[in-house]
């Protein structure tokens, strides 16, 4: 269990290990979110792995001090493989009463808490709902406490630039940032470096921040001998030789989009509404123009995916990209891209629903959506992403299928995915096979049928402006061969076959065991964004003995043509996911196995201990 | 229109036909504006292949399987949005948009509005016809205060939208009228297609079936030359064979009718047709049929660069000077190797 280390009687000396998990929390605008970017390219570059948890409330500026305007970014790195942001944190940076509040209970007992005091007044209590002051009533017994005057160090640090009270306290996040680098023994140059680049305009802005960065490393050095406070150094992890950048998962969507782009030899047109958290990549893709990409803010959902099955039934790659409830306005017009067999590709960055729910949080309930949410018999394939770095390969082979068998794809990421960061190994361009297109530029030998096929039961793709070559397509039922309107029973029945033997006898490569064996007591089976707890989770527990295996499944739609098998070889199989059961019950459908369901619905991602306790139960 | 496009090429009407059946109740004004544009494609003198119609859904949207070009038979209302995507992408082709009362103000009023807005360079033919005749008969956001129809038995209440000053309030460069069996619609075709920008031109069309000669009051050939007014650049606004014209109203800042006495229309104050006039535009799309006739022809005209043509521009200015090195992207912000035993800066 994650929570056994704690309950050694000494953990008090030396509670951070090998991986440490730190939250900085606070207030909308203190910072919180570049914080916590800057601490994890600090990690980065120690060499550390790492994963992040940027999490956020939805409102752009709530109101000052409240429990819902808190901002938290937690970090878990490490010198060995590090899979998720981390259960409980080791370390919590409250920077005010509401901070602590929403945080705390999720420290790790023994714990470190540094709070700013200075922000502990009877008017930010009574927002944060308490009733005393914690700092002082001994409830934070079970964890150690740091309290620091934050905001006032930091005032006395750059009193000597002159800032006005207001910029002057924006500057501590700089302060806490330094503190913490000195907590773990991080190089504070490439802070300094890039404080002077952000503030270049305002060398005097700049040089205030780096006082309020190197003097809470300077009072990290001074109180270590006095408080709670140790400096800890956290070797650099073991990995692959090579070049590393940190990524998030919209920016690999949006490098992997491209990437499939050029791989297709197609110029990339991207349709995209503002939605939370899919908008990301709509502001990445807007910067590539000189990668052939054309990205256009269209007036709504329904105008962003008509749009791109505009530029594709053009000859151009046809994406959008959207969260939930902009999938569920794009419905319509999927099933319009599936009738015309047009390629196209959909991202659903997935958030907590139903309706609007949770925009910044995370949740994987878009499932059934994906793979059963049109009218009609509306087949159409689905992949999930599972992490930052996956989501670049998933964009590439999203965009392989939607052009090989001319339909729809929708690439499944999630709001962690989104936005949380991981160093990912630059891949090379030169290793990938490109799968480039061809479009129909002539009368083929005998005679031009829109609705011909290869054996992959792919149409050809016709660019308007081909002469000799004009048609008409619509979402009236085609007719075999010739795409002409045709209602025929026969016909509708030959069709609707067709669409859906296409999309089920789609390539995908067979499903591999990520961790364990082919066969056993127990699969734990996952997607998308849960990889990471249950592949620590799994770990931990064959660490122990346990008989049990992770799967973790990117080909939602069609699934691996071995899957079945697979999940047969199992005594049991557990599925973890954040929803109240939908992959689950598509394994059930397909294969009639007893998969049994662990779900959790909190907008918060799974912990290991979580996926832990869950193996725990299903070999009891 | 544009250059690419209008490289000249000799067809007929023959060559713009299609072998499919067409399937319009008989004697339904489709017939006569599908015929009209069959025949102006010629005189355009665009070649089949670059030109591309796109429709949303209702009668008139049936359009594009009888058009032998590329076609796209869309959804409700989207159309304007499927041709944005093409545009962009290939701004090269000449595109026509066909769409209803229903599919384009009703259901895809936004996305109407947003094309015209932006001013994507093609034509937006809305044949209105001041019902949903597909779906058999409800009254549509044109129709009439009180149509009665299936789902208004006791008569509409809400009062119709106009769409050609609905297209004007949006934006419109160029804002066109005319209706299906006119012989004036291949001319206003012509127009339309000559302006380089978003076209709308609002096609009054009958509809036998369920609104049968409801435009009966301005378009029969009884009487019209006192019921319509064709406006043409350059040209008195005079109908009822010259006798009657159009005029400012100083005093309420309005149009008003006037007689012309012996030809004299100058002495009558009546003004000259001049399509960039946008203020007079906003007045000949609100004037109201009965006091004024039917304003008929190319209402306005005054084009400004598209919005494709802008965005080309934009997109080249940006990559202007850039490599297309996607392995150096990959490759961009911060990074760090790992070396052989360690993580190095």
């Amino acid at each position: 269990m994650a929570t056994a280390a704690v309950d050694q009687a000494d953990q008090r000396q030396s509670p951070l290990s090998d991986a440490v998990v730190v939250r900085f929390a606070g207030d909308s605008g203190d910072g919180m979110q570049l914080t916590g970017g800057q601490f994890t390219l600090s990690s980065a570059l120690a060499g550390n792995d790492f994963a992040t948890f940027p999490d956020f409330p939805a409102e752009i500026r709530a109101p000052q001090g409240t429990l819902f305007g808190v901002s938290a970014f937690q970090i878990n790195f490490g010198s060995s493989a590090i899979d998720t942001a981390g259960d409980a944190p080791d370390v919590l940076v409250a920077m005010n009463p509401a901070a602590l509040k929403t945080n705390v209970p999720s420290l790790k007992q023994g714990g470190l808490i540094i709070a700013d005091e200075g922000e502990f007044n009877d008017r930010n209590l009574a927002k944060a709902k308490y009733e005393a002051n914690p700092l002082e009533d001994g409830s934070l017994a079970k964890w150690q406490l740091l309290k620091l005057n934050i905001s006032q160090l930091t005032m006395d640090a750059v009193k000597p630039f002159g800032l006005g009270n207001k910029e002057a306290l924006r500057c501590k996040n700089m302060w806490t940032l330094g503190l913490s680098l000195w907590m773990f023994d991080r190089d504070r140059q490439p802070l300094i470096d890039w404080l002077n680049a952000k503030f270049a305009k305002d060398p005097n802005l700049a040089a205030a921040n780096v006082a309020a960065l190197n003097a809470g490393h300077a009072y990290g050095e001074t109180a270590e001998l006095a408080g709670p406070l140790k400096q800890h150094h956290v070797d650099p992890a073991p990995v692959a030789p090579g070049l590393y950048r940190t990524l998030t998962g919209a920016e690999g969507i949006a490098l992997g989009l491209v990437a499939g782009a050029q791989l297709a030899k197609l110029p990339m047109f991207f349709g995209g509404y503002p939605i939370t958290p899919a908008s990301a990549i709509l502001h990445h893709l807007s910067r590539l123009k000189e990668y052939d990409v054309t990205t256009f803010q269209a007036e709504d959902e329904i105008a962003a995916i008509c749009s791109a099955i505009g530029a594709s039934y053009a000859g151009s790659l046809g994406v959008t990209s959207s969260s939930g409830p902009g999938i569920a306005l794009k419905g319509e017009a999927m099933g319009l891209a599936i009738m015309t067999e047009l390629p196209l590709v959909i991202v659903n960055s997935q958030r907590g629903g139903p309706s609007t729910g949770l925009p910044t949080k995370t949740e994987q309930s878009d499932l059934y959506q994906a793979v059963y949410g049109r009218n009609g018999d509306a087949p159409m394939p689905v992949i999930a992403a599972r992490s930052p770095g996956d989501a670049f390969e998933c964009a590439i082979e999203a965009v392989r299928i939607a052009v090989q068998y001319m339909t729809p794809v929708m690439l499944l990421t999630d709001g962690y995915i989104a936005n949380a960061a991981e160093p990912w190994a630059v891949p090379d361009l030169t290793t990938y096979d490109a799968f480039p297109v061809e479009f129909l530029t002539a009368v083929p030998e005998g005679g031009f049928k829109p609705y011909g096929r290869d054996e992959n039961l792919k149409r050809p793709w016709v660019k308007p402006g081909t002469p000799g070559l004009l048609h008409r397509i619509g979402g009236i039922e085609k007719e075999l061969d010739t795409g002409h309107i045709n209602y025929a029973p026969d016909n509708h029945q030959a069709m609707t076959d067709i669409r859906k033997d296409k999309i089920d006898g789609i390539k995908v490569p067979d499903q591999v065991v990520e961790l364990g064996a082919e066969g056993g007591k127990l699969a734990v089976v996952g997607w998308g964004s849960t990889f990471g707890p249950i592949h620590q989770a799994v770990r931990r527990k064959r660490a122990e003995g346990a008989d049990v295996s992770h799967v973790h499944i990117r080909h939602i739609w069609p699934m691996p043509a071995n899957l079945g098998e697979l999940l047969k070889s199992y005594d049991k199989v557990i599925v973890p996911e954040m929803n109240t059961g939908q992959l689950k019950t598509v394994l059930r459908d397909q294969y009639l196995v007893d998969a049994k369901p662990v779900n959790k619905v909190s907008g918060q991602p799974f912990t290991i201990a979580e996926i832990e306790a869950a193996i725990e139960g299903a070999l009891a | 229109m544009n250059e690419m496009t209008t490289i000249a090429r000799t067809t007929t009407l023959k060559d713009w036909e299609t072998d499919q059946e067409v399937r319009w109740c008989p004697g339904c004004g489709d017939y006569a504006i599908l015929k009209a544009v069959q025949r102006t494609m010629p005189e355009i003198g665009t070649a089949p292949e670059n030109t591309v119609f796109i429709s949303g859904i209702g009668c008139s949207s049936r359009f594009p399987y009888y058009m032998e070009t590329y076609g796209f038979h869309t959804i409700h209302g989207r159309a304007p949005a499927f041709a944005t995507g093409l545009k962009l992408a290939n701004p090269n082709l000449d595109v026509w948009i066909v769409t209803g009362d229903g599919d384009g103000l009703s259901i895809g009023g936004n996305h109407t509005m947003h094309l015209i807005r932006r001013n994507l360079d093609c034509q937006i033919m809305l044949f209105n016809n001041e019902i949903y005749g597909l779906t058999k008969g409800q009254y549509s956001p044109t129709s009439r205060v009180g149509t009665t129809s299936p789902s208004t038995p006791y008569g509409s209440v809400d009062r119709p939208a106009q769409p050609a000053a609905f297209a004007l309030g949006a934006g419109a460069r160029f804002v066109a009228r005319g209706f299906d069996v006119s012989k004036e619609l291949p001319n206003v075709l012509k127009a339309a297609h000559a302006h380089k920008g978003a076209a709308f031109i609002e096609i009054f069309q009958n509809c036998i079936v369920y609104n049968k000669d409801v435009f009966e009051d301005f378009a029969a050939p009884k009487g019209a030359e006192d019921r319509q007014l064709w406006l043409k650049q350059g040209e008195p606004m005079l109908y009822a064979k010259g006798t009657k014209g159009i005029a400012l109203d100083v005093d309420a800042l309005n149009l008003k009718t006037v007689d012309v006495v012996d030809g004299d229309w100058q002495a009558a104050g009546v003004i000259v047709h001049d399509v960039t006039n946008r203020s007079v535009a906003h007045m000949l799309v609100e004037m109201r049929f009965g006091e004024f006739p039917m304003a008929l022809g190319v209402l306005y005209d005054d084009p400004r660069p598209t919005f494709e043509a802008d965005v080309v521009r934009q997109n080249k200015a940006a990559a202007e000077g850039k490599k297309a090195d996607l392995q150096g992207l990959l490759k961009k912000g911060q990074t760090w190797t790992v070396a052989e035993g360690g993580p190095e800066l």
